[in-house]
C-alpha cells in the first residue's frame, strides 16, 4: 500500500519548471530512493512534500489524506519529517533539546503549564526527556545528550538530525543525502542504520542519495529524476539496466562502471 | 639562549602609543577633567588622573602578557617603555595645547586639562613628571607581572577594589550615615573626597590579604557548589531580607536609582524573551512601555476625566492593551527576519511616540503636556507613593516576571522560541507553528514592558511623550547584550552595570553613551557571550530535579547572590 502518493506535481520558479508532473508512490515500510544528477529537482520534491513549497499543479497524499497546500508544521504533525542535505541542527541547543524540539507536535503543555509546572506538564516533560534519551541511545549518541549540537562530530550530527526527525514519530522519513561527506566506513554504518530504522521502527523511508553503491544496496524502489522529469522507476536491477538512466545520469559509456559498483556494494551488505 | 632574542621594540612601543591615544581621546572628550575633583585617595590622586594613566597601564600589561616568557629585566623594560610611549603621546598633547589653541576644535582641551596633565607644576617640569610617571608606572606593571600569581592577583584585586571604593565614597558615606557605630569606623576611612591614606593602606592590606588567603584554598571550596537545601534556603532568605531592607537602609536617592534599575530589569526581562529567546530583534520595544504607561494614565487620571479607576483596576486593562499591541506588531512582521524586522519595529516604536505627541490625539493622550495625576497603587490603607515604597512594586513585579521567564525558558514554548531563533525554516519543519509562537513571544515581551510602564507612570504620577524615547529601547537592548543574550541573570547584571552604575557617579552622566559605546565594542571583542552568559540546562546525565544549580560554578554563585533574587 502506498503511504505517500505524489500525483502530477509541478513546481515552477518564475517560469522555470523545477518539477514537471512528477508521480511518485512510496510503499509502506519500503526504502525508496530518489536519484538524479545535480539540479534534477530532488530536494525541490522533498520541499513540496514537506509543505515548504506549494506545488502549482498536482497533489500529495499521505495515507490518503491530501496534504498538498498544508504548512510545514501541519505536514509534520500528520507524519512526515525530514533531514537536510547540509545538516541543519539547532546549533546552540544541546542534543536532548534538539530532540525535544522534534517532539514538539506531540507535547501538549502550553504557556500556563510551562509557567506553573502542573503535574501533567511535569510528567509530560519527564517522559519527553526519557524518550529523548532513548532516541539518543538508539542512534548511538548515548552520553552526548548535554553536548551543544554544534560540538558534535560530523557523523554524530547526522545521527542527531535523524533522531530529531524521528522524535516527531513520522510515518514517512525523508532523508536528504544522509551519507554526504562521509568516508566509506561511516557510509556503511549509515546504510546499516537506515535499514535498522525501517526494520525496527517500521517506518517508511524516502531518501535522496548520490552514492550509487548506497542506493543500489538499500533501495526497494528507485525513482530517477532528470531536469524535473521522472525518467525511470524500478528496482535497482531494473534501474541499472535502464539505458535512459545510464545516459542521463551517468553519461554515455558508464554502464559498465555502474555494474561494478553494485556488485561491490552487494558484498558487505 | 632566550636572552639573545631581540627586544620586541615595535610591539612594545606601538602598544604604548595606542594606550597614549586612548588617554588623549579620554582627555579631549572631557571625561578626565570631569573626574578631576573626585579623589580616589584623598590628596594623592583623582579619578581623572586614573583615567589618563590607566590606558598606559592596561596597554603595558597587555604587551607584557603577549611577550610573556621573557627574563625579568626585559619584562620590566618592556613595561617601562610601553608606559613611556603612552606618556609621550600625552606629553605631545600638552605641548600642542601650549603652542596652539586646541579649544577651537576640542572644547574640552581646557587649561584645567593641561594643568592636570602637568600635575599642577610648571610647564617643563610637568612634562618631565608626566614622562617619568609613565616610565615608572609601566615598570611597576612589569614588576607586578613578575610576582607569583597568588600575590599578583591579590595586588590587582586590591587596586581594583580601592578604585571602586574610592569612587563610591559618596554612596558609602551617605548610606553608612544611618548605621550608628559603624558610621564612625567608616568615617575614619574616608576623607571629604575619596579614601584617606590610612584607610587606603588598611583596606588594601585587608582586601589583598583576603584574596591571597582565599586563593590558597580554592580547591576545597569547589564541592560546596552543591549546596544543601538548608543552606540554599538560608542564602535565599538572606538575599530576600537584604532586598526587602534596601530602601530604608539606602535612603531616597539610592531608592530612586534602584527603581530605575528595577524598571530596566523588568523591560530587560521582557525584551530578553523577544530578542534573547526567540531571536526577534525588536528596536521599538519602548512602544509597549509607552502603551502600558499611557493606558494607566488615560484610565486613572482625573485630569483627562474619562475614567477614574484606581491603579489596580486599571492594571489589567493596561496589560491587556500591551498584549494586544504586541500581537498587532507581531502580525505584519511574521515573515520578516533580522535587519528588516529591526527597521519595522523601530518604526513602530516611533509611531507610538509620535501618536502620543500628536495634537490629533491631544484630547485623549494630552499631547506634549502628557498626562498628570495618575493614580498610585494602594494596598489596604497604604498608598505606595514614594520611591522607597514603589521599590516594592518593582521588586514584586520583577519576582513574578523573572519567575515566568525562567519557567518559560525551559518549557516547550521556550524550546520552540529557541528553535525559531536558531533556524526558523527547520523549526517550522519540526512542527512548530511559527505564527503562534512568534506572536506569543511578542505578546509576553510586551506584557512585561507594559507592567514596567504602569509602575513608571505611577511613580511619576505623570507620563510625557519624551520619556518614550528611542534611547530607552537601545538601553534595554544594550543591557541584554552586555548581560548575555537569553540569560536571565544577565539581565540583572546588565541593568546594574548600564543603568545603576552611571547613576552612582554624577560626573559620569554626561559620558554615559560614550561609555556604553566603548563597553559594547570591548564586550563584543573580548566577551561576546555577555557578562553572565546563558547556562544550558543539563538534561541527560544529571538529575532533572536540580539542574540549574549543579551547573552554576562557585565563583558565579558568589556574584549571583545579591542580584538573582532581585
Amino acid at each position: 500500500m502506498a503511504v505517500l502518493l505524489v500525483k502530477g506535481v509541478t513546481k515552477r520558479f518564475s517560469g522555470l519548471e523545477a518539477l514537471s508532473k512528477i508521480d511518485l508512490e512510496v510503499q509502506e515500510k519500503s526504502i525508496h530512493s530518489i536519484i538524479g544528477p545535480n539540479g534534477a529537482g530532488k530536494t525541490t520534491l522533498f520541499n513540496c512534500i514537506t509543505g515548504f513549497y506549494t506545488p502549482e499543479e498536482g497533489g500529495i497524499l499521505l495515507d490518503g489524506k491530501n496534504i498538498t497546500a498544508l504548512s510545514p508544521d501541519r505536514v509534520t504533525k500528520l507524519g512526515i519529517s525530514r533531514t537536510y542535505q547540509n545538516i541543519r541542527l539547532f546549533k546552540n541547543m544541546t542534543s536532548v533539546e534538539n530532540i525535544l524540539v522534534g517532539m514538539h507536535p506531540h507535547l501538549k503543555s502550553g504557556l500556563i503549564g510551562g509557567i506553573v509546572h502542573d503535574p501533567a506538564t511535569r510528567r509530560e516533560e519527564q517522559k519527553a526527556v526519557e524518550e529523548a534519551k532513548r532516541l539518543l541511545q538508539f542512534v548511538g549518541l548515548r552520553g552526548k545528550g548535554d553536548m551543544m549540537s554544534k560540538n558534535l562530530s560530523y557523523g554524530d550530527q547526522r545521527r542527531l538530525e535523524i533522531a530529531r526527525a524521528l522524535a516527531s514519530r513520522p510515518k514517512v522519513l525523508l532523508l536528504d543525502e544522509p551519507t554526504a561527506g562521509m568516508n566509506p566506513s561511516e557510509t556503511q554504518e549509515m546504510v546499516h542504520f537506515i535499514r535498522q530504522l525501517r526494520d525496527e521502527l517500521k517506518i517508511t523511508i524516502a531518501l535522496i542519495e548520490h552514492q550509487m553503491r548506497v542506493v543500489m544496496s538499500i533501495s526497494d524502489m528507485i525513482t530517477v529524476l532528470d531536469f524535473g522529469v521522472k525518467i525511470a522507476e524500478g528496482t535497482s536491477l531494473q534501474i541499472q539496466k535502464n539505458p535512459k538512466v545510464i545516459e542521463a545520469y551517468l553519461g554515455r559509456g558508464a554502464a559498465s562502471g555502474l555494474g561494478e559498483n553494485t556488485s561491490q556494494a552487494a558484498v558487505p551488505a | 639562549m632566550q636572552t639573545q632574542s631581540p627586544f620586541p621594540w615595535k610591539q612594545v612601543v606601538s602598544a604604548g602609543l595606542i594606550g597614549g591615544g586612548v588617554a588623549v581621546l579620554l582627555s579631549l572628550v572631557g571625561i578626565v577633567t570631569a573626574f578631576n575633583e573626585r579623589y580616589i585617595v584623598s590628596g594623592l590622586f583623582t579619578m581623572g588622573q586614573v583615567l589618563f594613566l590607566a590606558p598606559a597601564l592596561l596597554f603595558a600589561n597587555s604587551t607584557i602578557r603577549r611577550i610573556a616568557p621573557q627574563p625579568a629585566p626585559k619584562i620590566i623594560l618592556a613595561g617601562a617603555i610601553s608606559g613611556l610611549s603612552s606618556a609621550v603621546v600625552l606629553a605631545i598633547l600638552t605641548i600642542l595645547g601650549n603652542l596652539i589653541n586646541l579649544r577651537i576644535m576640542f572644547v574640552n582641551s581646557s587649561p584645567e586639562l593641561f594643568e592636570m596633565l602637568t600635575f599642577g607644576q610648571e610647564y617643563t617640569a610637568g612634562i618631565l613628571i608626566l614622562l617619568g610617571l609613565g616610565l615608572l608606572l609601566g615598570g611597576i606593571t612589569g614588576g607586578v607581572f613578575l610576582l607569583p600569581s597568588k600575590i599578583r592577583n591579590a595586588v590587582v584585586q586590591a587596586a581594583i577594589w580601592i578604585l571602586m571604593i574610592g569612587l563610591l565614597r559618596d554612596m558609602i558615606v551617605t548610606v553608612s550615615y544611618r548605621w550608628g557605630p559603624l558610621a564612625a569606623v567608616i568615617k575614619y576611612f574616608f576623607a571629604v573626597s575619596g579614601l584617606t591614606l590610612t584607610g587606603t593602606i588598611i583596606l588594601s592590606l585587608l582586601i589583598g590579604g583576603l584574596y591571597y588567603w582565599r586563593s590558597g584554598k580554592t580547591k576545597p571550596s569547589v564541592p560546596s557548589a552543591q549546596q544543601t537545601p538548608l543552606k540554599r534556603l538560608l542564602t535565599l532568605a538572606g538575599a530576600a531580607a537584604v532586598l526587602l531592607l534596601l530602601p530604608p537602609v539606602l535612603g531616597t536617592y539610592f531608592s530612586e536609582i534602584l527603581d530605575n534599575v528595577g524598571m530596566y530589569i523588568l523591560m530587560g526581562l521582557g525584551l530578553n524573551i523577544v530578542v534573547g529567546f526567540a531571536g526577534l530583534l525588536d528596536l521599538g520595544y519602548v512602544a509597549f512601555f509607552a502603551i502600558g504607561a499611557y493606558t494607566m494614565g488615560v484610565l486613572t487620571s482625573p485630569e483627562l476625566g474619562f475614567y477614574n479607576m484606581t491603579y489596580w483596576e486599571a492594571l489589567p486593562f493596561a496589560l491587556i492593551a500591551c498584549v494586544v499591541s504586541g500581537a498587532i506588531l507581531g502580525l505584519p512582521v511574521l515573515k520578516m527576519r533580522g535587519d528588516y524586522l529591526a527597521i519595522v519595529t523601530l518604526g513602530f516604536g516611533e509611531i507610538v511616540r509620535l501618536l502620543a505627541l500628536s495634537d490629533w490625539l491631544r484630547p485623549w493622550l494630552g499631547g506634549t503636556q502628557g498626562i498628570q495625576r495618575i493614580a498610585q497603587p494602594r494596598i489596604g490603607p497604604y498608598l505606595l507613593e514614594s520611591q522607597q515604597e514603589l521599590y516594592y512594586m518593582f521588586l514584586v513585579g520583577i519576582g513574578i516576571v523573572a519567575f515566568i521567564a525562567w519557567r518559560l525558558k525551559d518549557s516547550r514554548i521556550g524550546r520552540a522560541w529557541m528553535a525559531l531563533r536558531e533556524d526558523e525554516d527547520v523549526a517550522v519543519a519540526m512542527g512548530i507553528n511559527h505564527v503562534g509562537t512568534k506572536l506569543l513571544a511578542f505578546a509576553t515581551g510586551a506584557l512585561f514592558s507594559g507592567l514596567a510602564g504602569t509602575i513608571f507612570a505611577a511613580k511619576l504620577t505623570s507620563v510625557y511623550p519624551h520619556s518614550m524615547n528611542f534611547l530607552v529601547s537601545i538601553n534595554v537592548l544594550s543591557l541584554i547584550i552586555i548581560g548575555g543574550m537569553g540569560s536571565i541573570p544577565g539581565v540583572f547584571v546588565g541593568a546594574l552595570v548600564l543603568i545603576g552604575s552611571p547613576e552612582l557617579l554624577r560626573e559620569f552622566a554626561e559620558f554615559r553613551y560614550l561609555a556604553y559605546g566603548a563597553l559594547l565594542v570591548v564586550m563584543m571583542l573580548t566577551r561576546p557571550e555577555g557578562l553572565w552568559p546563558e547556562e544550558r540546562r543539563r538534561l541527560e546525565l544529571h538529575e532533572v530535579t536540580d539542574p540549574a544549580l549543579a551547573a552554576i560554578s562557585k565563583s558565579k554563585a558568589e556574584i549571583e547572590s545579591p542580584q538573582k533574587a532581585g
